[in-house]
C-alpha cells in the first residue's frame, strides 16, 4: 500500500510539471500567431514528393531583406532570389541579366535598356521604376551606402529604359550595377524600412525576379526555396532546394561524405583531398581574390618606419611555404594586393622570400640584434588564420624579431584591430568592386576618419603619391590609363614593403558529382544556383 | 512542503539574478554585437549610431537596470541575430535539447541499472569485468570525440545513420517541435543521444555498482539472507532500493551537467537546440541571447535540484525535505 501511494505521488508530480510546460508554451504560441507567410507555406513544401536539393553552408542568410547586410552570404542569397541588372561571368566579363544592353550617353550617365515581360514573385511587372527605387533604397542602407556613394540616382526614362547617374565620372559604374538587384517597388512600398536587429516586413517577405522563391525561412537553421515558375529565362533543373546551416566544418564535411547533403561550402582545406578522392563526390576550386596580409604599425613601432626593416620582414616570411604546408596548396602566394586578372596586377611583383637578404637588410638597418613586438590575428575568420600567424612568428624569429602573438575569435578581433592594440595585425580583403583600387582605398591610403578612407589601414602607412593615384583612378573612365595608375600603385607598395602580402585563398565547393558545379561557381563566390543542373 | 517551495522559488530567483549579473558583467568581453549585424565595410561612425540606437553605449548600471526591469516582466532581452525576444528563441530551441537530454537519460537509466546491479552481485563474472573495463574507456573519452567517431563509422563508412540535424519533426501543442514521434526523427536521435550518454553512463554503472556492493555487505541484507528470502527479492527490494538514494542525488546534479554537455554534442551533430544556439551566439557576440541562455539554464538547474529533493523524500520517508523541521 505504501509503495502504491508513493507511485501516485510521482505521477501527480510529473503531470504537474508537464502541465506547467504546456501552459508556458501556450502563452508563447499566442504571440507567434502573426507568423510571416514564409512559415505558413511549410506544409505545402513537405507535401511535394520530390526530394529537395540540400545545400549546407556555414550559415543561412541573416534575413530575407537583401539590403540588410553587405556580406558574401547575403549576396549569394540575392543571386538566388533576386536578379541583378548585370552580373560577372566566370572569366570576369559582364553579362546582361535584367538589363538587355547599355551605353554611356554622357560622362555621368549610363543608359540601360531593360528586359520586357519580366515578373516579380508577387506577380507585379518589372519596370524602370523598380530600378530607381532599388538604388534609392541601397543609398539608405547602412551597409551599401558606402559603395553607392559615387552614385547620384537612377531616372526612369520610360518603363524599359533607365539612366543611372553618378555624381562625377566614375570608372566602375557598370561593375557596381552587379550589386543592383531590383526590388519590387509596389510590393515593398510603405513598409520597406531596413531593420538590422528587429522584425520588419522586408526581413520576412521577399519579391524579386530571381530563379527561386523562398518558401520557408528559419533564421540560423534553414531556408527552403522552390523554383520560380514564371522565370524570364532558361534556368537549371532544380525544382526545390534547402539551404541548411552547419557551422561546424567537420560536421559539414561528414554530412557530405555520408551523402546526407548535396553541396557544401566553404570546404576546409584539410578535407579537400579526401573529398576529391571520394567516389560520387567532386571538389571544384578556383583561385580566389581574397588577399591575406599583415600590417606593420608605424605609429606604434618606430622600427617599422624604416623601409629596410619592412623589407626584411617581407623577405623573411616564406609565403610559398605557408601555401604549400599550411594551405595544402589551396592558395596562391602573393606579392601584391590584387590577383591576376585585376586591373592593377603587375606580372613581375612576385613573392620575395629570401632569408639571407632579410638578415642582411636587418643588419643594414642597424637592427642586427632584432627587437620585440606584438601581433594579433583572428582564429576563425580566414582559412587557417591562427596557424598562419604562428608560422609567421617562427619565421620572424630567424631575423631576431621576437613576436608575442595573440589570436582570438573574430567576434573579439575586430574591436582589437580597430583599436590598433598590436604592432602587427592580420587582415584579409576581398575587393567589393572586383577591382584593384578597392584594396588600396581601405588598406593602404592614409587613414582619414572623416571620409572613412583607409579605415582598415592599421599599419598607418601613408604615401601621398599612392593617395593621389588612387583618387585619380576613380574618375578615369579610360580603362587602359586607369590600369596604368593602379599598376603604379602596386609597384610603389611593393618597393616600399608597405604591407606583407601572404596569399590569395582559393575558393572551394564540394558537391555530388552529378551536378555541374564547375559551371555555376566564380571567383566572387556567388554560385549561380539558378543555373545548376542535376543529372 | 509549502515553506520549502517558497524557499526554493526565492533561491531560484536569487540564482538567476546572480547569473544575470555575471553574464551582464562579462558580456562586454565577448565583442561588439553590432559587428556581426553589419558588413565589414561599414564605417565606425555608422556602427556607433547603431550602438546608440540599441542602447549599447549606456553605462553598465543603466543597461543592467533596464535588463532587470524587463526581466521582472519575463522579458530577457532581444536577440540581435534572430531579431526576436531572446526567450522566444530559447523556447523554440529548448524542445530539441530537452528531447536529447531525455533520450540520453533513458539510455543511462535503462542500461546503468541492470549493468550496475549485475556488476555488483557477480563482480568476478567476465561480463562484469568487461563492463568495468569498458566504462573506463567511456569515461575518459571526450564527448566530441565519441561523436565524431560515431559519425565516421555509422554515417560516413557504413551509411546507416544520418550525420546531422533532427530529421522530420512534428509540431505538438503548437510550439513543441518533436522528433520523437517520427521514424526519421528517432533515427536522427540515435547517435547524438548515445554520444551524450557516453560520459554519464559509465559513471552511473560504477556508482550503482559500488553503492550496491556496500549495501550488500550491510547487516540487514545478511539478515534477509538468513531469513531465506529469494535472492531476486533481496537484491531488488532490499539492496537496490537503498542504493538509490546517492544515485538520485548524483543524478540530479548530473542532469544539469548534461544540459551543459549538449553544447558539444549539438555542435558536432548540428542538432538545432539551445547548446548549438549558445555557441553560435558567442561567435556572433549576440550578447543578450547569451545572457538569456545562462539565466534559463540556471533556472533549469534549480528546478531539477528541487525535484531531486522532493523525490528524495518520496523514496526514503525517513529523509524529510530540507526546510521542514
Amino acid at each position: 500500500m505504501k509503495r502504491f501511494h508513493s507511485g501516485i505521488k510521482h505521477l501527480i508530480l510529473l503531470a504537474l510539471v508537464f502541465a506547467a510546460l504546456v501552459l508556458s508554451g501556450c502563452a508563447d504560441s499566442k504571440k507567434e500567431e502573426a507568423k510571416p507567410e514564409a512559415e505558413k507555406a511549410e506544409v505545402k513544401q513537405e507535401e511535394a514528393g520530390q526530394e529537395p536539393l540540400i545545400l549546407a553552408f556555414d550559415a543561412v542568410p541573416v534575413a530575407m531583406d537583401p539590403h540588410v547586410q553587405l556580406s558574401g552570404g547575403m549576396l549569394q542569397y540575392s543571386h538566388m532570389v533576386f536578379d541583378p541588372l548585370v552580373r560577372w561571368t566566370q572569366d570576369m566579363d559582364i553579362e546582361p541579366r535584367l538589363a538587355k544592353s547599355w551605353e554611356q550617353i554622357d560622362p555621368l550617365t549610363l543608359r540601360f535598356k531593360l528586359r520586357e515581360g519580366v515578373k516579380f514573385h508577387s506577380g507585379n511587372e518589372f519596370t524602370a521604376e523598380d530600378v530607381a527605387y532599388t538604388l534609392e533604397r541601397l543609398k539608405k542602407s547602412e551597409d551599401f551606402k558606402g559603395l553607392f556613394e559615387p552614385f547620384d540616382k537612377a531616372v526612369a526614362v520610360d518603363p524599359y529604359t533607365v539612366d543611372i547617374k553618378t555624381k562625377e565620372p566614375y570608372g566602375l559604374t557598370l561593375a557596381m550595377c552587379t550589386y543592383i538587384f531590383p526590388l519590387d517597388k509596389k510590393f515593398y512600398a510603405g513598409k520597406d524600412e531596413i531593420v538590422k536587429s528587429g522584425p520588419s516586413f522586408a526581413n520576412e517577405n521577399e519579391s524579386g525576379t530571381g530563379p527561386f522563391v523562398v518558401t520557408k525561412y528559419v533564421p540560423g537553421e534553414q531556408m527552403a526555396m522552390k523554383a520560380n515558375p514564371n522565370y524570364w529565362t532558361e534556368r537549371g533543373n532544380v525544382e526545390e532546394l534547402v539551404i541548411k546551416a552547419i557551422p561546424n566544418s567537420p560536421a559539414r564535411v561528414a554530412a557530405l561524405l555520408s551523402k546526407d547533403v548535396d553541396f557544401i561550402m566553404p570546404v576546409p582545406p584539410t578535407d579537400m583531398k579526401r573529398i576529391d578522392e571520394t567516389e560520387g563526390l567532386k571538389l571544384t576550386t578556383l583561385p580566389g581574390s581574397r588577399i591575406i596580409t599583415l600590417q606593420m604599425n608605424q605609429e606604434r613601432r618606430p622600427e617599422f618606419k624604416n623601409q629596410k626593416v619592412r623589407q626584411a620582414i617581407v623577405h623573411a616570411i616564406d609565403n610559398p611555404g605557408i601555401v604549400e604546408k599550411i594551405m595544402k596548396g589551396f592558395a596562391t602566394a602573393a606579392g601584391q594586393q590584387g590577383p591576376k586578372g585585376y586591373a592593377g596586377y603587375v606580372e613581375e611583383l612576385t613573392p620575395r622570400y629570401d632569408l639571407e637578404k632579410a638578415q642582411q637588410l636587418m643588419k643594414d638597418a642597424g637592427y642586427e640584434n632584432g627587437f620585440e613586438c606584438t601581433m594579433i590575428a583572428p582564429n576563425n575568420r580566414y582559412v587557417n588564420d591562427a596557424k598562419i600567424a604562428e608560422a609567421v612568428v617562427s619565421m620572424l624569429s630567424k631575423i631576431n624579431i621576437t613576436v608575442n602573438l595573440k589570436t582570438m575569435p573574430k567576434a573579439q578581433y575586430w574591436d582589437q584591430f580597430d583599436a590598433r592594440t598590436a604592432d602587427i595585425q592580420m587582415i584579409g580583403w576581398h575587393s567589393d568592386t572586383e577591382d584593384s583600387a578597392n584594396f588600396s582605398e581601405y588598406l593602404m591610403m592614409c587613414p582619414d576618419k572623416e571620409t572613412g578612407i583607409g579605415q582598415y589601414n592599421s599599419g598607418e602607412y601613408c604615401n601621398a603619391k599612392v593617395d593621389e593615384l588612387v583618387i585619380a583612378s576613380r574618375s578615369e573612365t579610360d580603362m587602359a590609363k586607369r590600369a596604368e595608375m593602379l599598376q603604379e600603385v602596386e609597384r610603389i607598395l611593393y618597393e616600399d614593403a608597405a604591407f606583407v602580402p601572404l596569399h590569395w585563398q582559393d575558393l572551394a565547393w564540394a558537391s555530388k558529382d552529378n551536378m555541374n558545379t564547375e559551371v555555376i561557381v566564380n571567383t566572387m563566390n556567388f554560385p549561380y544556383f539558378g543555373d545548376l543542373v542535376v543529372k | 512542503m509549502f515553506a520549502f517551495i517558497v524557499k526554493r522559488v526565492a533561491q531560484a530567483l536569487l540564482v538567476m539574478m546572480i547569473i544575470g549579473f555575471i553574464g551582464f558583467a562579462i558580456k562586454h568581453n565577448f565583442g561588439d554585437p553590432v559587428r556581426d549585424l553589419v558588413g565589414e565595410r561599414v564605417t565606425p561612425e555608422e556602427r556607433m549610431k547603431i550602438r546608440e540606437k540599441l542602447g549599447l553605449n549606456d553605462p553598465f548600471m543603466v543597461q543592467y537596470g533596464r535588463f532587470l526591469k524587463a526581466a521582472v516582466h519575463g522579458d530577457l532581452g532581444r536577440s540581435f541575430f534572430f531579431k526576436k525576444p531572446a526567450m522566444e528563441v530559447i523556447v523554440q530551441k529548448a524542445p530539441a535539447t530537452l528531447e536529447l537530454v531525455f533520450a540520453s537519460a533513458c539510455i543511462i537509466v535503462f542500461l546503468s541499472v541492470p549493468l550496475g546491479i549485475f556488476c555488483a552481485i557477480r563482480p568476478k563474472h567476465w561480463f562484469a569485468k568487461f563492463t568495468m573495463g569498458g566504462s573506463i574507456v567511456g569515461v575518459s573519452m571526450p564527448v566530441f570525440l565519441t561523436a565524431i567517431l560515431l559519425i565516421y563509422i555509422f554515417s560516413v563508412e557504413l551509411g546507416w545513420l544520418p550525420s546531422y540535424g533532427r530529421g522530420e519533426t512534428v509540431l505538438l501543442f503548437g510550439w513543441w517541435r518533436s522528433g520523437l514521434l517520427t521514424a526519421d526523427g528517432l533515427l536522427h536521435l540515435i547517435m547524438p543521444s548515445i554520444a551524450l550518454s557516453s560520459i554519464m553512463l559509465p559513471l552511473f554503472i560504477r556508482l550503482i555498482r559500488s553503492e550496491m556492493m556496500e549495501v550488500l555487505e550491510s547487516e540487514y541484507v545478511k539478515y534477509a539472507w538468513a531469513k531465506g528470502i529469494k535472492p531476486r527479492r533481496v537484491w531488488i527490494v532490499h539492496a537496490f532500493k537503498n542504493t538509490l538514494l546517492p544515485v538520485i542525488t548524483v543524478g540530479g546534479v548530473q542532469l544539469g551537467i548534461m544540459v551543459a554537455f549538449t553544447i558539444l554534442t549539438e555542435t558536432v551533430f548540428n542538432w538545432q537546440g539551445m547548446g548549438a544556439m549558445f555557441i553560435e551566439s558567442v561567435d556572433r557576440a549576440d550578447t543578450s541571447l547569451m545572457v538569456a541562455y545562462l539565466v534559463f539554464v540556471g533556472f533549469i538547474f534549480v528546478l531539477v535540484n528541487t525535484f531531486v529533493d522532493i523525490i528524495y523524500g518520496l523514496v526514503n520517508p525517513m529523509v524529510r525535505v530540507a526546510g521542514r523541521k
